[in-house]
């Protein structure tokens, strides 16, 4: 069942789109990824999910209900973490956890909370006083505090380190477990494909893709690469009929070693291996992968890498 | 009947449960404590108007009776002026930078996807700001009885009628020029001088009743040379001029609307 809808969302600054119809849904439970560049309207989109923003057109609805016009029974459904926001500067730990808790009538027990999120030794510091990765994971805490059922998390792994992040990846994955729907804007392809079950690759304000991790892999054109390095030289002619096999979008050049690579589809393999007795060459070093969420991504969204 | 109406099983309540209190109740407590971790405010609003007027109690001439004053002391007029400056320097030194940071910081916005509303932070600033001055008034109050013997106001009622509409001006002129200045740098520029000016005007380098007539009937119209003269005339005994009453009753409800339209939360 969907508990976040958005259908058409439009959102105009000084005559540019930066959301220009924007349309997806997130079953319940679900972590749901939105994945762009920077600049193509991911935050804003999911500003219009928490209320902060008014959708030009278009509508969102939130466990049935509107961000904005019910902003109040929103809130209580919904946690967020923003991209760009702080605290009180001399406001402690312990103290914004229990002012946050106090706004909801149902909050969870804070101390476990802060246990999880490593923030115990770090109760009694002002928030001035934290590093980027300890406001962060308070950030995440306060998200939390609730007890939503829904969590929107933007950018939640800027500026963590990679141990911080594959922590915060496992209290995530911890916080759908416990039945919290997901919502997690970012651009970092491992978070995305680690964390996600659907991702919308949002681009120039539009979804430009929808569909699972390994979806969106098998979408990107090129996305079986065949490498390997022949036995003997391939003249011109051989490589145009390579070129020509069924699938193939590009053949990468040897390199140093005297490897190539054929970006192609599934149906690339068996005339390859054909072509190859043909020929009278033997792959060497055969090796079949798939492209990365990196390259597909890059793919989706035009972008060179 | 009202008790025991409990129909949930008996689960053990919280012993926290007991102490929870009411989401705008938290944002005051939380905005307390923090306001006691200022001390460059505290000192600027409650202590400095008693140490000024200690200070200008040294000076002998201030003693004296002056018939050009209605027999009355210079330094009797100080009080309500020490009181003056005290809501100054909340409303305009203290408070907007604060209000502009909680915006420019995205803690307004972190608070409006919560069921409170940001508003009650604006809301307890402005009440921890008037509180502060109301505390700095009974102090000052308190130096000139005691150090001075400076008569307490004769017309009590209408001397506390003045002192709050002039606390809401100060307030409100503060919330203003938070609403009409995008970044704290800003607010803190325009208040530096807006602050010279509203001291002028209160009387704080001359008594507005020590001011020639014509310059006089100008710094009237300002919300603070009104509630000076306002707070002068209670003091000596009168009922203040509804004149002065309205003048900084009008300030108090245009800036008011003015800040409420023109404050931006993001």
């Amino acid at each position: 069942m969907a508990i976040i809808e958005v259908t058409g969302v439009r959102k105009t600054y000084a005559g540019r789109d930066v959301v220009d119809g924007v349309s997806f849904s997130v079953d319940e439970g679900e972590i749901f990824g939105i994945l762009g560049p920077n600049g193509a309207g991911k935050t804003t989109t999911v500003e219009c999910v928490e209320g902060l923003r008014i959708p030009d057109a278009g509508t969102v609805r939130v466990a049935g209900l509107d961000p904005v016009a019910d902003h109040d029974r929103v809130t209580r459904l919904l946690g967020a973490q923003l991209q760009e926001s702080e605290l009180q500067a001399k406001l402690t730990v312990r103290e914004a956890l229990e002012l946050y808790a106090a706004f909801y009538p149902a909050p969870v027990d804070w101390r476990p909370l802060a246990d999880r999120l490593g923030l115990t030794d770090r109760l009694s510091t002002r928030f001035a006083k934290l590093s980027g990765g300890q406001k962060q994971r308070l950030f995440i805490a306060l998200a939390l505090i609730g007890d939503p059922k829904v969590v929107v998390l933007d950018e939640l792994t800027t500026g963590l380190d990679p141990r911080a992040r594959r922590d915060t990846w496992k209290l995530i994955e911890e916080i759908r477990d416990g039945g919290v729907t997901v919502l997690l804007v970012t651009h970092f392809m491992e978070e995305a494909q680690r964390l996600c079950d659907r991702i919308a690759v949002i681009d120039r304000g539009k979804v430009v893709a929808l569909d699972t991790p390994a979806g969106l892999i098998r979408r990107a054109t090129g996305s079986t690469v065949i490498s390997f390095a022949p036995s003997r030289a391939l003249t011109g002619p051989d490589l145009t009929r390579l070129t020509a096999l069924p699938g193939v979008a590009s053949v990468t050049p040897p390199d140093r070693e005297g490897e190539l690579a054929l970006h192609g589809t599934d149906e690339t393999f068996t005339p390859f291996v054909a072509l190859l007795a043909e020929l009278g060459v033997t792959a060497l070093r055969l090796r079949i992968t798939e492209t990365s969420l990196d390259e597909a991504f890059l793919d989706l969204t035009g972008q060179d890498a | 009947m009202p008790t025991e109406t409990t129909t949930a099983p008996a689960t053990v309540p919280e012993p926290r449960a007991a102490r929870r209190r009411g989401p705008a109740a938290a944002v005051l407590i939380a905005e307390t404590r923090l306001f006691l971790r200022e001390p460059g405010s505290l000192f600027w609003i409650l202590a400095f108007p008693s140490v000024l007027l200690v200070i200008l109690g040294f000076i002998p001439a201030f003693d004296e009776a002056r018939d050009d004053l209605g027999g009355r002391r210079v330094i009797d007029l100080y009080v309500p002026i020490s009181i003056l400056l005290a809501m100054i320097t909340a409303g305009i030194q203290a408070m907007p930078p604060v209000l502009t940071a909680y915006r420019e910081r995205g803690i307004l916005r972190r608070m409006s996807t919560t069921p409170v509303r940001s508003s009650a932070l604006l809301s307890a600033q402005i009440l921890l700001h008037g509180a502060a001055c109301l505390g700095s008034a009974l102090l000052v109050t308190a130096v000139g009885r005691i150090g001075y013997s400076v008569p307490l106001p004769e017309q009590l009622p209408g001397y506390l009628l003045a002192l709050l509409l002039a606390v809401a001006a100060a307030l409100t002129l503060g919330a203003t020029l938070c609403a009409l200045s995008r970044t704290t740098k800003a607010v803190t520029a325009v208040g530096s001088g807006a602050y010279l000016v509203m001291m002028f005007t209160a009387g704080v380098y001359l008594p507005v009743q020590a001011l020639p007539d014509a310059l006089r009937r100008i710094v009237e119209i300002t919300p603070f040379g009104a509630a000076s003269q306002a707070l002068e005339q209670a003091a000596s005994g009168s009922w203040p001029g509804w004149i002065h009453l309205g003048i900084l009753a009008l300030w108090t409800v245009v800036l008011g609307i003015a800040a409420a339209r023109l404050f931006r939360w993001q």
